[in-house]
């Protein structure tokens, strides 16, 4: 066991399975000779060679073009695109090309590769490096979805990734890189598909993910201080495939269900959820279902206005305790 | 240097070849054969959906496919009939797939704009305008991280060189010299708008080339021989180490853009003087220049007639695809599972 920021472990997620894997490549804009723009790769290029780590220009077309053309060859291509708010400009892979080749090939295109990327806000950069666009992705058949919210999930779900034999995008959040967190020694494998109940409670759900996961889990402690609530916090962490059956469980077991989401709220991945929740566990409930969202607007760079944007400890524990209480 | 070879001593042989060039002319008569079949198919509405025919661009595919070896890989656009044709491909699997059938190519799950048959080497057909040119630096990526000595071959039309992937593309494959082909089928129309009004240069594709420090070659797309030679120079480098390759072919395409587009916006006399170098008919002549009698070609004429009549007959009778694979292989697991 060892303290590792999670910045580090992306670094240790990728070292792991490229040294597993002599298919398993690794190439993006400034990620080798400069270790990457938020330093999640450095060394890789020393340990593993100019073969195997590769500085691209900037086009993400040519990026994300290029690990589908090698992963249906026979490679797994880890792909970096370096904000996730880049998707835009080469979206065309993620919906159309590696998303359905395998589908409308009947079956005989392979496309085993990861696209990783920083995702979400906090760090002051504005409309367009600061975006949670895991909703742009999980609306695509044909994509698996994962975000990690702590050092040990970004190692063991990033080996699963790579071993996926699908096409995976995997968004890391750009504000939990310098946080830390024990990791064990050895190799981690995960599992996509599976969330996590990261703290029991009896009286209400918060479902979160990446970024709003330690948010949720300090709202929880003061709604357990202030307002005598216990909640339950669930870590989603794989959008696609999705955990729904950890979910109804406690639903089934609390009643009461929140998400707490980073994405703007039309369309965001709580409300798929609470439409499943609503679907399958309507008679389990004893409250409104209510989503904890970003506001439906572009995100503003000044430090005040973005903390004022993306939901926060206080809010989380404003809504909760008024649902509850009403 | 030309050489007398075959057994009747009054053919010729040259860097070609008899062997070869018989090949290349039947697989220009199957994609004329075939392609003239689908639209009429079309016409009695058995193909549905949408079909870009290849009809006046044969010689282009039969040149690049033949001086391909087992193993090189083709990525085409939605244009890619003649191109999967080319690779061997049964007509049966193709117009299957046009009409939408259970023996078609992807059983009615891709359709005529994306014709995929890996066992052939055809990666797919991309109905994204540039998007695949990206995907064959990949295939081709693979080849020089593993020392595969294969090439990955991309056809794209004029239009294809306005859009942005084809540069970042062409950007990507010479600063990591990876053995790609590009090839530009220049058929003079993006879609429904001449090339020329739209593009800042006269050859769309051999004109950028300098940008990326690559010879601007250009080729008659009219004579397969002429496109052979051009492909196995490019092929040679691509296999040798020496990178990428751009190459325009000039031709014409007879049909519209689509089967919707009856193609009212060629000038009067333009589809009559470029018939005049139709390929077959150059070919035809070509064969004989080389000694091959009226009667090998009648042969292969007939022969290629019959195959698609018998695949037309099989694709009528062919059953719809089956509800069963609806949902199948969305994931490597064969299904789409997206929950628990």
């Amino acid at each position: 066991m060892a303290e590792l920021t999670y910045r580090d472990a992306v670094t240790r997620g990728i070292a792991q399975e490229m040294a597993r894997d002599p298919d398993v490549v690794f190439f993006g804009e400034d990620v080798a000779a400069a270790g990457g723009v938020f330093k999640t790769t450095v060394g890789l290029l020393e340990q593993f060679g100019p073969k195997r780590v590769r500085d691209t220009p900037i086009s993400e077309q040519a990026i994300l073009g290029a690990a589908m053309g090698a992963a249906m060859t026979g490679l797994k291509p880890i792909a970096e695109i370096m904000f996730s708010d880049f998707f835009a400009v080469c979206f065309n892979y993620l919906a159309n090309e590696f998303s359905k080749h395998r589908y409308i090939s009947n079956g005989q295109t392979k496309c085993p590769l990861v696209v990783r990327t920083a995702n979400g806000g906090g760090v002051r950069f504005g409309a367009q490096h600061s975006q949670s666009v895991e909703n742009w992705c999980m609306m695509i058949p044909g994509l698996k979805v994962v975000a990690p919210s702590t050092p040990t999930d970004v190692i063991g779900l990033l080996a699963a990734s790579v071993r996926d034999p699908d096409p995976v995008i995997f968004l890391e959040h750009k504000s939990l890189y310098p946080t830390k967190g024990d990791v064990p020694d050895g190799e981690i494998v995960d599992r996509l598909g599976t969330a996590k109940i990261v703290r029991p409670g009896k009286d209400c759900t918060i479902l979160a993910l990446a970024l709003m996961v330690p948010r949720a889990m300090e709202a929880a402690e003061k709604l357990q201080a202030q307002n005598g609530i216990d909640a339950e916090v669930i870590d989603v962490r794989s959008l696609v495939p999705l955990d729904t059956q950890t979910i109804l469980g406690s639903v089934g077991r609390t009643h009461r269900v929140f998400t707490v989401e980073e994405n703007p709220r039309l369309c965001g991945w709580g409300a798929e959820i609470m439409s499943i929740i609503a679907d399958e566990a309507f008679y389990e409930l004893d409250a409104p279902l209510v989503r904890i969202t970003t506001p439906h607007c572009p995100l503003p760079a000044a430090d005040v206005l973005e903390d004022a944007m993306l939901p926060n400890v206080d809010r989380i524990v404003e809504r909760v305790s008024r649902t509850l209480n009403s | 240097m030309l050489e007398k070879a075959n057994q009747s001593g009054v053919a010729l042989n040259d860097d070609i070849g008899e062997q070869k060039r018989l090949e290349m002319y039947r697989t220009q008569v199957v994609i004329r054969e075939a392609e003239t079949r689908a639209y009429e198919l079309f016409l009695q509405n058995l193909v549905k959906g949408t079909s870009h025919l290849s009809l006046g661009q044969e010689a282009v595919a039969a040149g690049f496919a033949g001086a391909m070896r087992k193993g090189d890989l083709t990525f085409c656009t939605y244009r890619g009939h003649a191109h999967t044709l080319a690779r061997g491909v049964s007509i049966e699997k193709v117009l299957g797939e046009l009409m939408q059938r259970d023996n078609g190519l992807m059983r009615g799950k891709g359709g005529s704009m994306h014709l995929t048959s890996e066992e052939h080497g055809v990666m797919g057909s991309y109905a994204i305008i540039g998007a695949h040119l990206p995907i064959a630096c990949g295939a081709a990526w693979r080849a020089q991280y593993r020392g595969d000595k294969d090439v990955s071959v991309c056809f794209f039309g004029d239009g294809t060189t306005n859009i942005g992937a084809f540069h970042e593309a062409l950007n990507f494959a010479v600063i990591w010299k990876l053995p790609v082909v590009f090839v530009c089928e220049n058929n003079l129309y993006m879609e429904y708008t001449p090339i020329g009004e739209v593009t800042a240069v006269p050859n769309p594709a051999a004109d950028r080339a300098a940008a990326y420090g690559l010879e601007g070659v250009i080729v008659d797309g009219q004579d397969a021989d002429a496109v052979y030679r051009a492909a196995l120079a490019a092929y040679e480098k691509a296999r040798s180490g020496g990178g990428p390759s751009l190459i325009e072919c000039k031709t014409y395409r007879y049909s519209g853009h689509s089967r919707a587009d009856p193609a009212k916006y060629r000038p009067p006399g333009e589809l009559e003087k470029w018939k005049q170098r139709d390929p077959i008919i150059i070919y035809r002549e070509r064969l004989k220049q080389f000694g091959i009698s009226e009667e090998v070609i009648a042969r292969i004429d007939a022969d290629v007639k019959r195959e698609v009549e018998e695949a037309t007959e099989k694709c009528k009778a062919a059953p719809p695809p089956p509800l069963e694979l609806l949902t199948k292989d969305v994931w490597a697991d064969g299904g789409y599972a997206w929950r628990n």
